[in-house]
């Protein structure tokens, strides 16, 4: 990418370049994980292993130097094969993971929207609702008025007075995909929401998704579905073990993604 | 590369995500989540009492539990070293104890026991423990209640002076809030902490002078005066019962005393925890 070096007019980067305002930077991000490895290699036979296990601290190293600088209305695919570090750089742009060296630079607090656990697995769905809306910054008016439409999204009208805990996995995910889409985004980060819930609720997400990111100046998609990163995005930037490994028009990228697998 | 990349986003005016605002911002975003942490607190009371089938009954049979074991066991233990007016001097430092230590336990736990909520939706960090022991002061009124009740029903008359429990108990709720912060951080450098909080928060039972009068020990060992002095969960204790129990007198000094330990402990707290804001969402 041509950077500019003078710096002497505020946009003289994207003069040159057929790009809008930039909304994200990221600027050389690094993640490190200390993780205390307690785990002992499983040998067969052998009952001494248990008094001999290893404790030591590893570090790993999820991102190694990641940069690029992502532009107004631009819909981004976020690609790679598992354990590549995309979910990790995608919880760094929302600032909910920090970077341990390097810096995202950002016009709004980016969102995530992702696939997890329960929030407060004890609450209920619909305390969730309140809760999750709150926490966003919505005021309780706020959410009262859009509480119905939120419960009527997810569909999950019989269970919203049970606690999350006795959700399953597609019924959380549905419940947080409801609440996180209940606002209004700038720069919206959608983790493999497509994938989740059954065909019907995949149409539904799919189609707010597609409002949102008509209202939303920028939205990263990170799947493993080509299709829907084809479909959606028309920038894709490769990760492989912590490294972005190309960075373009989404037919170039994703071509060559597929060759490499 | 990178310094050009840092250069366009000032130039273009974005800011630095996740980056720890100044204390006095930060503060004033709790502020704003007010509301949060308020339905936060209260629908964690409320599922946590629809789980039981006595419900919020254990709010007070919990502590009421623990006074009748260590009144019966230390009362014959003590014999002739109990403490006068018994009964409503155990009860005093078992209800009060009680939420200074479930405070300090659920702090330590109310980052790592929310992973999922830290790493999902932005807010600032300090609400969890907020919230927390706001549950617990709110959990901690009936049994004050009670508190009140037992000793009037041991031959306490109240008067006005008994109002003076509430600046008390503000500044009991501070001390408690800004423990709870220390421990919060604490937990997330290690994690090994949370599992040695049940043994700081015995040693600290047993020296309070929950069940025993540390006056009477102190006269055959002076030189433990200051330490009593400053033990400031005493402090609370020895005031209380001086304000409600006869025959025992508020020592004024623990007034100030215990204002300086509670201010203290907040500010402590508060920018202890502030300083780490952009660590609670690492995974460890």
């Amino acid at each position: 990418m041509a950077e500019r070096t003078d710096g002497a007019t505020p946009d003289a980067g994207a003069s040159s370049q057929p790009h809008g305002q930039p909304v994200v930077v990221c600027d050389d991000v690094h993640v490190e994980y200390s993780v205390l490895a307690t785990g002992k290699r499983v040998d067969k036979g052998s009952v001494s292993g248990f008094m001999q296990r290893r404790r030591s601290m590893k570090k790993v190293h999820a991102l190694k130097g990641v940069s690029f600088i992502a532009y107004e209305n631009e819909s981004i695919g976020v690609i790679g094969t598992n354990g590549s570090g995309k979910s990790t750089l995608m919880r760094t742009i929302t600032g909910l993971t920090p970077a341990s060296a390097g810096a995202v630079y950002a016009r709004t607090r980016p969102n995530l929207l992702g696939i997890g656990a329960a929030l407060i697995p004890d609450l209920s769905g619909s305390q969730n609702i309140i809760l999750g809306g709150l926490a966003m910054g919505l005021s309780r008016e706020e959410i009262e008025g859009r509480y119905d439409e939120i419960v009527e999204f997810t569909g999950l009208q019989d269970f919203i007075d049970m606690p999350m805990r006795t959700y399953s996995s597609g019924m959380s995910a549905r419940l947080k995909f409801g609440i996180a889409t209940a606002k209004e985004h700038d720069i919206l980060i959608v983790d493999e929401a497509l994938s989740v819930g059954d065909k019907a609720f995949q149409r539904k997400s799919e189609a707010r998704i597609r409002g949102i990111r008509e209202r939303a100046g920028t939205v990263f998609l990170v799947s493993h579905s080509m299709r829907s990163i084809r479909d959606t995005c028309n920038r894709t930037i490769w990760i492989e073990k912590g490294v972005l490994r190309a960075d373009g028009e989404t037919k170039d990228v994703v071509a060559e993604y597929e060759k490499f697998k | 590369m990178s310094e050009n990349l840092s250069q366009v986003a000032a130039s273009h005016g974005l800011e630095r995500v996740g980056a720890r605002p100044p204390l006095g911002a930060y503060l004033g975003q709790v502020l704003r989540r007010l509301d949060f942490t308020l339905s936060l607190a209260r629908f964690r009371i409320r599922s946590e009492n629809e789980r039981n089938r006595l419900g919020m009954l254990w709010v007070l049979l919990r502590p009421t539990f623990s006074a009748l074991i260590y009144g019966t066991v230390f009362g014959f233990v003590l014999a002739g070293m109990r403490p006068e007016n018994f009964v409503p001097y155990v009860v005093v430092g078992v209800f009060l104890l009680e939420f200074f230590n479930s405070s300090m336990n659920a702090g330590a736990k109310s980052i790592i026991h929310n992973t999922a909520l830290v790493q999902s939706l932005p807010f600032p960090r300090m609400v969890l423990p907020v919230a927390k022991v706001l549950e617990n002061l709110l959990n901690f009124v009936p049994p004050l209640l009670m508190m009140l009740g037992i000793a009037i029903l041991w031959g306490s008359v109240p008067t006005w002076d008994w109002l003076l429990l509430l600046p008390l108990m503000v500044l009991f709720w501070m001390f408690n809030q800004g423990v709870a912060l220390i421990f919060a951080r604490l937990t997330v450098h290690m994690r090994d902490l949370s599992q040695l909080t049940p043994f700081i928060s015995r040693m600290i039972f047993y020296t309070a002078g929950v069940f025993y009068d540390p006056a009477k020990i102190l006269a055959d060992h002076p030189m433990l005066t200051p330490i009593f002095d400053w033990h400031p969960l005493y402090e609370v204790l020895a005031i209380t019962r001086g304000l409600i129990l006869d025959g025992y007198a508020v020592p004024l000094d623990y007034w100030w005393r215990f204002s300086l330990w509670a201010v203290v402990m907040l500010a402590v707290g508060i920018v202890f925890f502030w300083k780490a804001e952009e660590r609670y969402g690492r995974e460890n």
